[in-house]
Parts: structure tokens; C-alpha cells; sequence
């Protein structure tokens, strides 16, 4: 059976459904220019589970669940669904940690730099200029031998288990368990994290956009390596797609607001802008996918995939703790020293894994 | 000259498409690709078919098996 989704048509379909969803998320009451942010949304998880405590960014994101779910289903009814793991687990995690890091100095994944610019944030062109410097890198160790070794076939059952933690999530989310006076789950009740479309409309586009992401294989980072790599376009008409559909929902939305200053959850430091999202651009490269493909994956069965999403968890709770995030206020004293930090480990692993196969 | 093989078993994108252009551009003749998932078929084929190469494909022992015409 043709894939369609895999054609050109589809892919720029899928992009396109993308910008329209993220655009109406926000109308329906998600954080401006964040209708979908993988790594804000798993930000947002991360604090609601309590691993980190800024209270303004905690919340049980449905859209997340919606996307490994919706992945989960496409894949098996496809008969793509293929446990899978073993390829560089323990280095996978510790990207996962420091891409998250570089997303929320800049803050926000490349999703959200897309649909910044596409709401008029003139800070998110300092940032995707930086994915695209951060992806170039990456390319150079891909030309020269760089990989993270074969995955091998795992037991049926055991691909279950990151589709399974989203049910609980969900779980988690609809009866609002509270473990503990004054502890976890925490909602916050003020800030991004208190602004969200319906729980049943984050989960369903959430399920939608994992089910054709997955048939098309989007990815915001493969578009983006894809063109430097090997001059080829497919996936990078799909993320066109996406910015020029959620460009035009913005404006009949009227959510299209141009300018560099005062951007909604968003800073003007164009250096960190610009560096933040090259290290998380380098971490995708090296890991394979963006944040939302890393989910797609874990989805239909990708275990190292789902080890990259648990470090991006725990990055968001340690670029809170130990306060490397960025503000809209600015970057943080600290934030430059954990981007460099960064950048030496994925380049050190960029240079060093490279064994022949 | 015998049959180059490319395996890309267990690989994701995009190194199988990375090691069938080096083969490509090494000038290998009569050259095989093996991969085990639909994402790297479709990658692999749609390389295939920009360079303007045909290909021909079966399935082996769970493996999807390339075969390249030049």
C-alpha cells in the first residue's frame, strides 16, 4: 500500500494541518505564539510533576499525550509499530537534557520559533538562524561517519511502555490527583502554564497530529538537515507549509502581531537567542529528530527515542532548578555556562562516536 | 566484480540515506541496500529516484532489500 502522506502532497498537507491546529490552539486558550511547543509543553509536564518549581509553567499538556498516542495508533494500524532500542541510550538522554537547556534559553522548541515568526516575533529569526547553525555542525559530524550505533528488535510489549506513561499522565490530569498538601500535581494558576485550550480539544488535535506526523514523517530539524545534507526539500515544504498556514490563521485570528520587543513569553537578547537554539539544533541532529519526531517515534516504538523525551523531562526540570531557563526578562547569569557546557558534550560526542557499521 | 551491499539495518534517517549516496558517489556498481524499516525504503527510494536510478525491492528474512540500477 502507497503511503500518501510520504508524497509531496502530503507532507506539505501535514505541515499546513500543523500551522492551522498550533493557530487555533492559541485562539482556543493556549499561551500566545505556543499553540504547540514540544519543549514548553514538556516544560509545563515537568513542572506539574513537580521536577522543577517555577509555578508559573506547570501543567499535565494533553497535547503531548495526544502526539505519542496518535503516533501509537497510526503506527500500528499501519503495521509500522516496531519496538526497537539499544542505538547510544545513555548519550540520547543526556542530549535530550541539553537540547532542552538550549530550547529554554531561547525559549521554545523548534516548533514554537516557527510559530513565533509566524505570529509576527521578530526574536524567533535570531533563533531559527541559530537552529540552522546548530544543524549545519551537526551535518559536518553526519558526513564524517558520526552515528550512535545500530537499534535492535525488542519485545513486542516493551514499546508499550512510553504510550502507556501518557495514559497516566492523562489520568493524572483528568482527576487532578493531589499526593500531598502542597505537592505534586501542580497546576499553576497563574502565567502560560494557567492558559490552555480544553483539555478534550488539546488531546484530540494532540491525537491528529501525531497520527499524520507519523504517516508523513515531519520533522522541523530533518527539513532543516535534509536541505544542507542532500539538497533535498521534501520535509522543508512541509515546515514552509506549517509557517505560512499559521501566518494566515494568525491574521484572520488576529493573533499576528510584528515586533521584537514585548513578545509574549519571549526575550530580545539576540546572541542567546541565536546560540540557545544552536546547541538544541545540534542535539536534534545528533539524536535523530526534533522534540515532536523524538515523541512521534517513541510513539510507534522507538525506545531511544523515548529515553531522548525522559532527558528533555529532566532538562526542564534542571534548566528550572538551577535556573538556566531564560525569562522574558533575559537570559540568566547561569544559562551561557550551561549553552557551553552543552556544546562541549555534544561536541565531544559528535567527534567521538563515530564507529564504522 | 561482485554485488556491494549497504546494510543499513537498524539504522534510522538519515544515515541509510547517507551511506547509499557514498556508495553512489564511490562509483559502486550493482549495489544492494538492506534496511528493516519503511521510513529508510522510502528515504533511500526517494534518492533513488532523484539521482534518476531505478530500483527494485523484496522482502528477506525481515529485511527490505534494495537492489540499484545504474
Amino acid at each position: 500500500m502507497k503511503n500518501i502522506f510520504a508524497s509531496r502532497m502530503g507532507i506539505v498537507s501535514v505541515g499546513a494541518m500543523i500551522g492551522i491546529l498550533a493557530a487555533l490552539l492559541q485562539h482556543f486558550g493556549n499561551p500566545p505564539n505556543m499553540g504547540i511547543c514540544v519543549a514548553c509543553m514538556e516544560r509545563d509536564i515537568a513542572g506539574a510533576l513537580g521536577l522543577h518549581r517555577a509555578a508559573v509553567v506547570q501543567y499535565l499538556r494533553p497535547e503531548i499525550m495526544g502526539f505519542v498516542l496518535g503516533a501509537f495508533i497510526a503506527a500500528l494500524l499501519a503495521k509500522e509499530y516496531r519496538p526497537r532500542g539499544g542505538s547510544g541510550t545513555l548519550i540520547r538522554f543526556f542530549l535530550g537534557i541539553f537540547a532542552m537547556i538550549g530550547a529554554l534559553i531561547f525559549l521554545g522548541c523548534p516548533w514554537r520559533a516557527l510559530l513565533r515568526l509566524a505570529g509576527g516575533d521578530g526574536n524567533a529569526i535570531l533563533g531559527l538562524l541559530g537552529l540552522v547553525a546548530g544543524i549545519f555542525i551537526g551535518v559536518q559530524f553526519l558526513k564524517r561517519g558520526y552515528n550512535l550505533g545500530r537499534s535492535y528488535p525488542q519485545h513486542r510489549a516493551s514499546g508499550w511502555v512510553f504510550p502507556a506513561l501518557m495514559v497516566v499522565l492523562f489520568l493524572l490530569l483528568v482527576f487532578r490527583v493531589s499526593f500531598s498538601p502542597g505537592g505534586p500535581i501542580f497546576f499553576s494558576e497563574k502565567g502560560p502554564g494557567s492558559q490552555h485550550a480544553p483539555l478534550l480539544v488539546s488531546l484530540g488535535a494532540g491525537i491528529l497530529i501525531g497520527a499524520i506526523a507519523q504517516r508523513s514523517r515531519f520533522c522541523t530539524m530533518g527539513a532543516i538537515r535534509d536541505v544542507i545534507l542532500i539538497r533535498d526539500f521534501h520535509l522543508g515544504s512541509g515546515v514552509l507549509a506549517l509557517v505560512v498556514a499559521a501566518f494566515i490563521m494568525n491574521i484572520i485570528l488576529g493573533q499576528f502581531k510584528p515586533g521584537f520587543a514585548g513578545q509574549p513569553i519571549a526575550h530580545t537578547d539576540h546572541l542567546w537567542n541565536f546560540l540557545g537554539m544552536a546547541l538544541a539544533g545540534l542535539a536534534f541532529v545528533l539524536a535523530g529528530g526534533c522534540p515532536g519526531r523524538q515523541l512521534f517515534l517513541s510513539g510507534e516504538g522507538d525506545m531511544d527515542a523515548g529515553i531522548f523525551v525522559l532527558g528533555m523531562i529532566v532538562g526542564a526540570g534542571i534548566a528550572h532548578n538551577f535556573n538556566f531557563a531564560s525569562s522574558p526578562a533575559g537570559v540568566t547569569p547561569f544559562g551561557p555556562i550551561a549553552v557551553l557546557v552543552g556544546f562541549i558534550f555534544c561536541l565531544v560526542v559528535g567527534l567521538t562516536q563515530r564507529d564504522r557499521i | 566484480m561482485g554485488t556491494y551491499r549497504v546494510d543499513a539495518r537498524g539504522l534510522s534517517c538519515p544515515q541509510p540515506v547517507v551511506m547509499v549516496d557514498r556508495a553512489l558517489k564511490e562509483g559502486k556498481e550493482d549495489l544492494e541496500v538492506l534496511v528493516d524499516n519503511e521510513v529508510s525504503r522510502e528515504n533511500v527510494l526517494r534518492l533513488l529516484s532523484k539521482k534518476g536510478l531505478r530500483a527494485e525491492i523484496k522482502e528477506e528474512e525481515g529485511a527490505i532489500v534494495i537492489r540499484v540500477f545504474r
